[in-house]
């Protein structure tokens, strides 16, 4: 190995070097990126981590309205913190294999109905109660329960039967479904004892930090859990995650050292952040997709060749340009890219084509009036610029859209899911099936597209249960085209993860699951001195 | 008929430039107000004088036509905040009694809650249309100015020329505009440069709570705002706006501390 | 009694009468509110089942003059009740919130009201010369930027690039005073700039207004010196509207400072209230509209007062 590549090999592995600039520098010394990708990992093992010291994220997404209830979670800040304390059952690795968590085995049927987790023996939570199966069940039936207005609700409502034997927890499906551990892996389902019924929010789990200090929408302190089972996480002995929404403001708190990693690095200034000393840039390709959602059922968007008008008159890759400077790709106007398991590339990708965008548009027999398109700044990042641009190049195949900008305040209330035309996003999931049962199953609360096929439906429903791969594959692909051609969902693009961190920090992994590795980056992270 | 000074100049001709490009607008902006022409941020050229915006837009005509949005709504709004705060203050303070103390709770009660607060309920319950705009911004603004004229003219009705006007039998029209108006005016007008500008801050605020003029349209506080990103990066788009609010507001107020030096004047020649 | 005293003691009354009113006025304008607190809590995870249950939970489907009077009750109790969102105590979360906030708006203060009052009086004194000129232009300018702008370009030089304070503010508790201070000085001193302006050019024209007055002219023909005509005579009789701006500038330090919290990401009462005016948290928004309308009812009381006791014809009325 030559010496440039042993040097570099050794600043990265301490994390003086983003990764990505090692596998680019590597490249640059012969290396293939997979060649050199398993090197950093080794190295990175042998250099160890750290133990000790205060590590500090600062992260938009927090209000001073949020509680630690982890049914009621929803923005990023309440998820990280609860993946501080908390554990579920079993969590989605950055490869989107199951990692086992407070379950150490899965067991199913051959139909996929009845499923058994053994539940891991001498985990402890932070109160010092062992977490038994019993837990486990009141965990889940809690979630059940409406009252607890759990983020989960729909994902347990298939369970039909539960029961805890010894260290066995036992789920019976109303209908088989093969992704069933990936739905136990959804954030809200974060083991509390006893359910955490009458305690909700009291932050006690089985999670690698407790909870010092909670003061939501400011700042959250922890200190590191001793008995925590699982030595490869919790190397520092205090962190905290100091909620800083104003963009600016996170970059400059990062730059000058008071935070060691910061979430959500506005796209615009990624190039501009890239040369300030001591920090480097981490992105990666996740699922999350920006999107404008119609109304497939009210007018004119009822109108299949309207429909295809608009999508054909949006300029992509200018939006993955100019929105994401660059740190994203092009959307194909269903909800699945190349980060889920079965995804089928084969698809067309649609591109923008005024011409074509102007035949369907007088196809259409559209009145010409304005088509009203509804945004705001808390849409997604950069949702009004977006809109503007789509108004521009909707321009070009003379189709009028009128833009709306919105409050924030209220943005989610009054305007998705209630009016026709609108900017949204969605955060992705970790199988095809939740999402598409999440937005676009018939009966789906968050069908936000109103997209109403009993043919769609059906096939979405008979894939769950499908265990052969291929099959299950073919599957998806014809929901996708199906969506593609026909649904309400207009999907520019997928945005990047990108967040950034101090040279000191050691251990980062790129996590397409979610923001700062999952969640996850404090406890895996540690300080080099 | 005292020679104007220079620095009343430099404001009337900058501020006559500012209101003529926005009145031209349509003559002189280089490109569409919403058209892509480039890259984004691309930096100052011979094709966009002042380089383009945060998607790409050309920053110049950005510029013309958000000028002509800030001139328009700000001067509206304080003009109608003038309009009502001060006829209602004089009134009030000329009154007395209950209708003095009815009026002064009144706003009080409505100044009792922050007016940005007390806009985004409004806002968001009305339209947003640049009408609604305007006539919210400018009732909110006139509690504050009623609440400096009546403290104004409180002073003054207490002199002995007005108390002699009462004692003629004056009506309460010839006691406010003609004893208290005059005598009023300097710290008005004063009050009146500020008042604009805090009408354009205060759009620039609505524009950064989204609850401002509609996109693509934008103010200039609204074209900071979509560009203020790269400001701590040495992209200066953002500054560019935040030059014009500054001229513009720089300029009204040296035109309006020559206006408040000759009423002075006016006045303390009348007084001697 | 002596009529100034009565004065006073009306003044004060009213306030109190008028903080009932303004009770009233939050409680309906909050419920005028589009949308509701269920819906908003849940955001964009809102499934009905669960919006049906929380608005039940709530206590939403109650008569609204019910909850008034149970909530006045609460205030006066000094029992705010706990926030719908998240369930903790809003007394003591405001508490801390509004000692932060109180915090910054008092150095701010202490720095800004002096040295209005002083730049003023220089100014006046210099009127139409340099100093004069220099002191417009500059305050003029600071004015003239929107806050968050003054912010990032202080927040860019000051914090970022040679770093002499630090561009995070959010004040932890703990902290010695000295500590604290440093911790919070870019967003005091965007707070200096911005109040500023507004106060020095009101003392300005008020002084160059009474300046006119006979009186004046008969102190400058006595031979006094121009600085002590204008300390001594001018400033006493310019009080009224000086007074007036100062507690407007106070007030707007203590309520409208949303933008500065935002850029130095300080946790004071303004992004509290934004947070909670976004997700429809009644009681919240209540308290928080209660507090900043106290705060600007007390100044305005004292305002009054001052003016009242430094108007020599209120104060000696024939």
């Amino acid at each position: 190995m030559s010496n440039e590549l042993n040097y570099l090999l050794k600043r990265a592995a301490r994390g003086l070097m983003s990764r990505r600039e090692f596998v680019g520098r590597a490249g640059a010394l012969g290396v293939s990126a997979a060649v050199a990708s398993s090197m950093l990992a080794t190295a990175a093992r042998a250099e160890g981590p750290v133990k000790g010291g205060l590590l500090r994220a600062g992260m938009q997404g927090g209000e001073s309205t949020n509680t630690l209830d982890p049914a009621l979670a929803a923005s990023e800040v309440p998820f990280a913190v609860n993946m501080l304390w908390g554990e579920m059952l079993v969590d989605v690795n950055a490869k989107g294999e199951i990692d086992y968590r407070i379950a150490e085995e899965i067991s199913a049927s051959a139909d996929a109905t009845e499923w058994k987790f053994k539940i891991r023996a001498g985990v402890e939570f932070h109160d010092g109660k062992t977490v038994t199966a019993e837990d486990v069940v009141a965990t889940l039936k809690r979630h059940t329960d409406e009252k607890s207005q759990s983020g989960a609700l729909g994902i347990v409502q298939g369970i039909s039967e539960m029961k805890a034997e010894g260290d066995m927890v036992t789920l019976k499906l109303a209908a088989g479904n093969a992704d069933l551990p990936f739905l136990m892996a959804d954030y809200h389902l974060i083991i509390q004892p006893g359910g955490g019924v009458g305690a909700e929010a009291a932050g006690i789990g089985a999670g690698p930090y407790k909870v010092v200090s909670n003061e939501p929408g400011v700042r959250h302190a922890f200190e590191k859990h001793a008995n925590y089972f699982d030595t490869t996480m919790g190397h520092a002995d205090q962190v905290e995650i100091i909620v800083i929404n104003d963009n600016t403001a996170r970059t400059a708190a990062l730059q000058a050292g008071q935070v060691h990693m910061i979430n959500r690095v506005d796209p615009k200034i990624i190039d501009l952040l890239k040369g300030a000393p001591g920090i480097s840039i981490e992105h990666v390709a996740g699922r999350g997709h920006y999107v404008f959602i119609m109304h497939v059922d009210k007018a004119p968007f009822d109108n299949n060749d309207l429909r295809m008008a608009l999508k054909l008159a949006i300029n992509r890759q200018e939006m993955v340009d100019k929105i994401l400077g660059g740190y994203g790709s092009v959307g194909n106007d269903f909800p699945i890219n190349g980060a889920y398991p079965l995804f089928d590339e084969t698809i067309a990708q649609r591109e923008y084509d005024p011409a074509a965008a102007a035949e369907y548009y007088k196809k259409s027999g559209h009145d010409g009036s304005p088509i009203v398109l509804r945004t705001a700044a808390g849409a997604f990042p950069g949702a009004v610029e977006a809109a503007e641009l789509f108004q521009q190049s909707a321009a070009a195949a003379g189709i009028p859209l009128e833009i709306k900008r919105e409050p924030d305040d209220g943005y989610w209330s009054d305007v998705w899911n209630v009016q026709p035309f609108c900017a949204s996003y969605w955060g992705g999931r970790p199988v095809q099936d939740q999402m598409y049962s999440t937005a676009y199953l018939s009966t789906a609360d968050w069908n936000d597209t109103k997209f109403k096929d009993p043919a769609f439906d059906a096939t979405l429903i008979a894939a769950r249960a499908e265990l052969d791969p291929v099959k299950r594959k073919a599957m998806y692909s014809e929901l996708a085209n199906n969506l593609r051609d026909n649904g309400g969902l207009i999907c520019p693009m997928f945005n990047d993860f990108v967040e950034a961190k101090r040279e000191e920090v050691g251990g980062w992994e790129p996590d397409p699951n979610g923001e700062l590795m999952n969640g996850r980056a404090l406890a895996r992270c540690w300080l080099n001195a | 008929m005292r020679r104007i000074p220079l620095s009343a100049i430099i404001g009337m001709i900058l501020t006559g430039a500012f209101i003529l490009s926005a009145l031209l607008a349509d003559f002189i902006a280089p490109y569409g107000m919403a058209e892509v022409v480039g890259d984004v941020w691309e930096p100052i050229s011979a094709d966009h004088w002042f380089g383009t915006d945060t998607i790409g837009r050309d920053m110049l005509t950005r510029m013309i036509y958000g000028g002509q949005t800030t001139i328009l709504v700000a001067a509206a709004a304080t003009m109608i905040s003038f309009g009502t705060g001060s006829v209602f203050g004089f009134l009030a303070a000329t009154m007395g009694g209950w209708i003095d103390q009815a009026m002064s709770r009144f706003v009080d009660l409505l100044m009792a809650i922050p007016s940005l607060i007390l806009a985004l309920v409004i806002l968001s319950v009305m339209p947003a249309t640049l009408t609604t705009l305007i006539l919210v911004m400018g009732f909110l603004d006139a509690t504050r100015v009623f609440r400096l004229s009546r403290a104004v003219a409180v002073d003054i009705t207490v002199m002995d020329y007005v108390e002699a006007a009462r004692l003629r039998g004056e009506g309460w029209r010839w006691i406010i505009f003609r004893e208290i108006l005059p005598n009023a005016l300097s710290p008005l007008v004063a009050e009146l440069g500020l008042r604009f500008i805090f009408a354009v801050l205060f759009i620039s605020t609505l524009s950064f709570l989204g609850l401002g003029v509609q996109p693509p349209l934008a103010d200039w506080g609204g074209i900071v705002k979509e560009n203020s990103a790269g400001l701590v990066y040495g992209k200066s788009a953002a500054l560019i706006p935040a030059f014009a609010i500054a001229a513009l507001a720089i300029s009204v107020n040296l035109v309006a501390d020559w206006v408040l030096s000759r009423t002075t004047s006016l006045k303390g020649g009348r007084g001697a | 009694m002596h009529p100034v005293v009565t004065l006073v003691a009306q003044r004060i009354a009213l306030g109190l009468l008028l903080l009932l009113a303004v009770s009233v006025l939050i409680f309906l304008g909050t419920e005028a509110l589009p949308g509701d607190t269920a819906q908003a809590i849940l955001g964009q995870s809102a499934t009905p089942e669960a919006l049906a249950n929380l608005r039940a939970e709530l206590g939403l489907d109650q008569p609204a003059l019910t909850r008034y009077f149970g909530w006045l009750g609460g205030i006066l109790t000094g029992d705010l009740g706990v926030a719908l969102t998240n369930g903790m105590e809003i007394s003591s979360e405001l508490g801390k919130r509004l000692g932060n906030t109180l915090f910054l708006a008092f150095w701010a203060a202490v720095i800004s009201v002096p040295l209005a009052i002083i730049l003023g009086l220089v100014a006046a004194r210099y009127v139409g010369r340099w100093p004069d000129k220099l002191i417009s232009g500059v305050t003029l300018s600071t004015i003239s930027l929107p806050e968050f702008v003054v912010g990032y370009i202080l927040l860019f030089f000051l914090g970022v690039k040679w770093q002499i304070f630090p561009p995070m503010a959010m004040a932890f508790p703990g902290m010695g005073l000295f500590e604290r201070l440093y911790t919070v000085m870019l967003p005091v001193l965007v707070l200096v700039l911005v109040v500023l302006a507004h106060m020095m050019r009101m003392t300005r024209a008020a002084i160059l207004n009474v300046m006119q007055s006979a009186y004046i002219e008969t102190a400058e023909l006595k031979g006094l010196s121009p600085m002590t005509v204008i300390a001594r005579h001018a400033l006493p009789n310019a009080i009224a509207p000086v007074v007036n701006v100062v507690m407007l500038n106070l007030a707007y330090l203590v309520v409208g400072v949303v933008v500065v919290e935002v850029v130095f990401a300080y946790n004071g009462v303004g992004q509290y209230l934004v947070d909670h005016v976004a997700k429809r948290d009644l009681p919240v928004v209540q308290a928080v509209g209660m507090v900043f309308a106290a705060v600007y009812i007390g100044l305005n009381i004292l305002a009054d007062v001052i003016s009242i006791l430094a108007n020599p014809r209120l104060r000696h009325p024939k």
